[in-house]
């Protein structure tokens, strides 16, 4: 028992149990998966497919914060892979041809791909602090992308493209399989090589990790490249849900929701050890949150307060100085048994063991 | 030969005067940089446009970026120290619909201000003693902040409310005019407030143990600087600027709307780096962030001459932040050598 409690995904897959169980209690229908025309619906379902392009922002957010940096520019990425991919489908011919299609993504991720090397260009080679190097795409992120749609909210219609956000494949959405594919490849590319440990030396100690002859360089490149990958994906999923690129609305405040769902999951925003499956507990719990908030009745735009308290709880649990305190309350307490009730002294074993 | 003997002891050559004087001024190098880029960008749109230097273009540029400035003087407070303040937008626009919805309530201005202030500084104090009593990193703990206010803003009301009340409008909508310059109470107050951080910068202890700690906390404390007194107090008084941002803004805008400052707390940051102040804390001026606020209005106003697209304004700022950061990067690294 104990050490399951201790076991670093013990607290993120309690509190994402506990918030499905308390919206079962409120209503039954939560747990419930309908099966229509063979595809399966369901609050849970929602959570799952919605969770889509926060999953890829959080998995290469992870592997960033891993490398002792933050990536701010998720969301504008976001915003310009939504715009580059809608702008080609909607100056081709044939908008709903899958060949379109094909070409929008590959055009969206491969710009997507040179945003992530260029923070990771200003990071790695020029060594310039990670908050600062990716607010400067932050910054200028949107503004280029409201220039691609021309200052309009560029909306097409193409069935293919709608197919990648709201389509099903064999009875589940098909944004759940993109994101199971991009879990399992981050996973199995950083736990099943060496590069996941890698990282972790990078993050822990860049300067020891470098004399020891691993190239902290290309590992910060990579880190940054990956994320702005992953998050040009998401940006693709986003738009397609909406069918239109909003410049100014996508991925909105998605970087803090993302390093909200790292830290959620037990990864360190100091860097060094991460944990990919806590990542999608801590995604799963903050989509399931937002789920809850929007069932109480509480208007979209007030649920930042909610996660604003997440936020502060989450960050006293993990302080030092709190920690310190409940050690020092406990131990007086304990003392204080002692001195009051010496009887008690055999009883207290048989405490801790059960 | 002989004539090089003769003129060497003359003294220092402008040369090594020039580098006497850099290595003296190295922290105002970037400040310098900055009113250079002014210039050049007021100059080159007074060529392109013409009519671009006049009275009522420039009186317009601190009317309109007003908030910015008292913004860009709180930040630069939170970063001396070396740290960062995400909230400053949100608190804005969360102060700035409190104020709307107590005045469309009728209570007067007299208790409407002082509570947005007040609420403005609470968030700060929340900020303040998450960063310093709980180790938590500004950059997270100024999220939680950015979050509670834009919700708080949202819980406030859902739509924007109009002010009507006089003594708000007033602050707005009267004009102190010499000639064709003007100044509005707001341009007054937010001149006040750059004023009042110069001197609580310069010639404080507060300030300068502000400099102290960004320059090496460790150091301060030691030296026995009260480290996290002014720590909490400079989140304080970013929160308190914000504050006064939101009662600028909403009588610029005459209302409060809740989305009002998405973003501006980049913004902000921006015009602080590019007036000189370095991300890292213990190195930059207050009067430099009021410079990097100008460059940011020009820009604006260049692109509004222009009659181009709104969205470059914030490409352009992305642009010369870099610019910035690369040239502060080269100056640490310099001195950083020297040592």
């Amino acid at each position: 028992m104990k050490k399951l409690v201790r076991h670093r995904l013990f607290w993120p897959i309690t509190a994402l149990i506990t918030l499905i169980v308390i919206n079962t209690a409120a209503r039954p229908q939560f747990i419930s998966i309908t099966v229509r025309d063979g595809e399966l619906y369901g609050a849970l379902i929602d959570i799952l497919r919605n969770s889509a392009p926060l999953m890829l922002v959080a998995l290469g957010m992870t592997i960033v914060i891993a490398t002792r940096g933050i990536d701010l520019s998720v969301g504008a990425i976001m915003a310009v892979s939504g715009a580059v991919a809608l702008t080609v489908i909607d100056t081709s011919g044939a908008p709903g041809s899958l060949g379109t299609v094909f070409v929008a993504l590959v055009v969206a991720l491969l710009v997507s791909l040179v945003l992530g090397s260029w923070n990771g260009l200003l990071v790695s080679v020029l060594g310039i602090q990670p908050i600062i190097a990716t607010l400067v795409l932050m910054l200028a992120g949107r503004g280029v992308a409201l220039l691609i749609t021309g200052g309009f909210i560029t909306t097409v219609t193409s069935a293919p493209y709608k197919f990648i956000a709201t389509g099903y494949v064999v009875g589940l959405p098909f944004a759940l399989f993109i994101s199971a594919v991009a879990i399992a490849v981050i996973a199995l590319v950083e736990r099943r090589t060496a590069l996941g440990m890698l990282t972790e030396a990078v993050g822990i100690n860049p300067a020891a990790s470098r004399l020891a002859g691993v190239r902290a360089k290309g590992i910060v490149f990579g880190a940054y490249a990956t994320s702005g990958l992953l998050a040009g994906m998401a940006g693709v999923l986003y738009s397609s849900n909406i069918m239109a690129a909003d410049a100014n609305a996508t991925g909105l405040y998605i970087e803090l929701y993302a390093i909200l769902a790292v830290v959620l999951g037990g990864t360190s925003l100091m860097g060094g050890t991460f944990t990919i499956a806590g990542t999608v507990v801590g995604v799963f719990t903050i989509q399931t949150l937002e789920s809850t908030i929007l069932f109480l009745g509480v208007p979209s735009a007030q649920a930042p307060v909610f996660f604003a308290i997440v936020v502060i709880v989450v960050v006293l649990v993990q302080s030092p100085r709190l920690h310190r305190l409940a050690r020092r309350l406990l131990s007086r307490r304990s003392r204080d048994d002692d001195a009051g009730r010496p009887a008690s002294q055999t009883k207290t074993p048989v405490e801790v063991a059960s | 030969m002989t004539a090089d003997v003769r003129t060497a002891p003359a003294g220092p050559s402008i040369r090594e005067r020039y580098d006497v004087f850099m290595s003296r001024h190295a922290s105002l190098m970037p400040t310098f940089a900055a009113v250079a880029i002014l210039l050049v960008l007021l100059i080159s749109a007074q060529f392109a446009f013409g009519n671009f230097i006049a009275p009522r273009n420039l009186s317009a540029l601190l009317l309109n970026n007003a908030y910015l400035v008292i913004l860009a003087v709180g930040m630069t407070f939170v970063i001396l120290t070396g740290g960062i303040d995400l909230s400053v937008g949100s608190v804005m626009a969360f102060t700035g619909i409190l104020c709307a919805k107590l005045l469309a309530d009728g209570i007067p201005a007299i208790v409407a201000v002082p509570a947005m202030l007040l609420s403005g500084a609470a968030i700060g104090l929340l900020i303040g003693v998450l960063v310093q009593y709980f180790d938590v990193q500004p950059f997270i703990a100024s999220l939680a902040g950015l979050f509670l206010a834009r919700g708080l803003a949202f819980v406030v009301s859902l739509s924007s409310i109009r002010v009507e009340d006089p003594a708000v409008l007033w602050l707005q909508r009267t004009r102190l005019t010499v000639g064709d310059w003007y100044l509005t109470p707001t341009g007054i107050l937010a001149l006040l407030v750059v004023a009042a951080g110069v001197y609580v910068a310069q010639w404080t202890r507060f300030g300068r143990t502000i400099y102290a700690i960004g320059g090496n906390e460790q150091s301060a404390r030691l030296m026995g600087l009260p480290v996290a007194r002014t720590k909490v107090l400079v989140y304080v008084i970013c929160g308190l600027c914000s504050g006064l941002a939101g009662l600028v803004l909403t009588a610029y805008s005459g209302a409060g709307y809740p989305l009002n400052g998405v973003g501006t707390e980049l913004d902000a940051i921006a015009a602080v780096v590019i007036g000189g102040t370095i991300l890292t804390g213990g190195s930059g001026y207050v009067l430099g962030s009021l410079v990097g606020v100008l460059v940011y209005g020009v820009i604006k106003t260049i692109i509004a001459f222009q009659g181009a697209e709104p969205s470059w304004t914030r490409i352009i700022i992305g642009a010369l932040l870099l610019l910035f950061i690369v040239v502060q990067r080269v100056i640490v690294a310099r001195s950083e050598r020297r040592r």
